[in-house]
């Protein structure tokens, strides 16, 4: 079971603040932000860095593992069932995101998850986590 | 400066409609206000004051006062979601006290029922929003926002789906006795459960009803209040407060509540275990049972606890919320179910609730709001209540 490949998934709105991050994914890369100035990771990425303002954010590549902090299967109202959830990633960020390519009942909270790529819908591919 | 005492809610009205197939988005506003300054005793041409937020067409209070032919002199439109109504509330008492205006008229209204809204639906929020790009491909909605908040409180709490389901249960033994209650049907714990997953672990009679509608209310300087002959309800506190996901730094489980609410009290001089009524948002049963902890009836992860065999229901319970039914069972009119939470605290305050759910002595209400999304970034919103 793939669900999916059976979802149409909207593309993202690319902009001029995002680009990089989905330049990086169409190569497959997962790349997540760190401020210079304090140290810390964020997601979703900012120019300006959430924690201490400073702006001096840069692109780093991410592990691409973590582990599920929550999730949920939407089941009705929706063409095919599909699961969304938070994966924290080992660097320590949390980051909305859907589990894919799994059986949708056997998830549960703490899962090893990695990260794969889906095509969207007219748009660049976004990263996705699977069982690990 | 506190706000505590400066301003009164002298009227308070809730449109009887729950489908407006027949009206327009600013025919209910208009209706609304209406009915709340007959409710007040008051006119329109008594009205300096006006709020509304993302709910009202076109340019809100432009749009509006032109509409209804309002001269103003003070206008606000903050939108934080369903809170925002809570927080026109507060933002009303500092602009009276302030001497920026002596009576403000603040509505809602909306037609999602009639328009087909869903809560499984994504919400189009426009091109600009920074998180967006990164939440859009993944289909959140508000349905599986809120469903992961619970999935996160079973998991750090040990919440179970029975838990939650009581306050359904609450609900529908209020929503009983209101003959404009959508779903007035007392429902079980058992019937909560078997009505079909729509998120896990979320059921249908976990998720709030989609209604048309609308209300509002009219708030006015003391020297004001006291001229008029409804029984007199003041603010004594007040807090706001936004929370999204921290940059990444999650904690999903508790909410704005608990910087709003502790705001609130602080303000008012009182504590939790004073307040006699709460009106509760009710979006999702999940959506009243973290509040209720943040707002500190119950400690942290003990809501569940709290919430169960019917500690919520008016005349058995120990903290009687939502005597109107609530989102849950009687309206959410334009998805946004501030307003009603403070209407049914007026209405208990003044001892003009429903007599089956009316809490005796109610001398002290709390309201509160969460607008936006649980799962994603919300605003909180708490007032604190008195009759004098």
């Amino acid at each position: 079971m793939n669900p999916s490949q059976d979802r149409k998934i909207p593309a993202p709105a690319i902009n001029a603040e995002n680009k990089v991050f989905f330049d990086a994914a169409a190569e497959g890369k997962l790349l997540i932000k760190k401020c210079i100035s304090c140290g810390e990771f964020h997601h979703y990425p900012r120019a300006l860095c959430p924690h201490c303002f400073s702006d001096r954010t840069e692109w780093r590549d991410a592990k691409g593992t973590g582990t599920i902090y929550t999730y949920s299967v939407l089941r009705r109202g929706v063409p095919v069932p599909y699961c969304i959830a938070y994966v924290t990633l080992d660097e320590g960020v949390s980051m909305l995101t859907n589990i894919v390519d799994c059986d949708l009942d056997a998830l549960r909270i703490g899962m090893k998850v990695k990260v794969v790529f889906k095509p969207t819908d007219g748009g660049p591919p976004v990263p996705m986590f699977t069982p690990a | 400066m506190s706000i505590k005492g400066k301003a009164y809610i002298v009227g308070a009205y809730e449109h009887p409609t729950r489908k407006a197939e027949d009206k327009s988005v600013a025919q209910l506003h208009a209706e609304v206000a209406r009915g709340a300054l007959e409710d007040a005793g008051l006119t329109k041409a008594d009205v300096d004051g006006y709020f509304c937020a993302g709910d009202a067409p076109g340019l809100g209070p432009l749009s509006m006062a032109d509409y209804m032919g309002l001269k103003l002199r003070h206008m606000e439109s903050t939108d934080t979601g369903g809170s925002s109504y809570l927080i026109h509330v507060a933002h009303a008492a500092q602009a009276i006290a302030a001497g920026k205006c002596d009576v403000a008229l603040v509505t809602l209204a909306g037609r999602p029922r009639s328009e087909g809204s869903s809560g499984t639906q994504p919400r189009n929020w426009g091109a600009n929003l920074p998180d967006a790009p990164f939440e859009a491909p993944y289909g959140l909605v508000t349905a599986n926002s809120y469903a992961m908040v619970a999935m996160r409180h079973m998991h750090e709490y040990g919440t179970t789906s029975e838990q939650l389901a009581w306050i359904k249960v609450a609900a529908s033994h209020h929503a009983q006795h209101n003959p404009h209650a959508m779903l007035r049907d007392v429902v079980t714990v058992k019937e909560v459960l078997d009505s079909p997953v729509i998120a896990d672990p979320l059921h249908r009679l976990d998720c709030c009803v989609v209604s048309d509608g609308g209300g509002a209310l009219v708030v006015a300087r003391p020297e004001i209040a006291r001229t008029l002959k409804r029984p007199q309800v003041r603010l004594i506190g007040a807090g706001e407060s936004p929370k999204g996901q921290a940059g990444g730094k999650l904690s999903l489980t508790t909410s704005g509540a608990a910087w709003s609410g502790a705001a609130a009290f602080e303000e008012a001089g009182v504590k939790p275990a004073d307040i006699r009524y709460a009106s509760i948002y009710d979006s999702f049963t999940i959506t009243v049972l973290v509040q209720i902890e943040d707002l500190g009836f119950c400690k942290k992860g003990e809501g569940g606890k709290f919430v169960a065999d019917g500690n919520l229901i008016s005349g058995t319970g120990k903290l009687p919320f939502n005597t109107d039914g609530g989102g849950l069972c009687n309206n959410h009119p334009a998805n946004r179910g501030g307003m009603t939470k403070v209407i049914e605290a007026v209405r208990q305050l003044r001892g003009e609730a429903h007599p089956k759910v009316q809490v005796k002595n109610c001398g002290l209400a709390l309201a509160q709001g969460t607008g936006g999304q649980l799962g994603t970034r919300h605003g909180s919103a708490t007032l604190i209540l008195e009759r004098e």
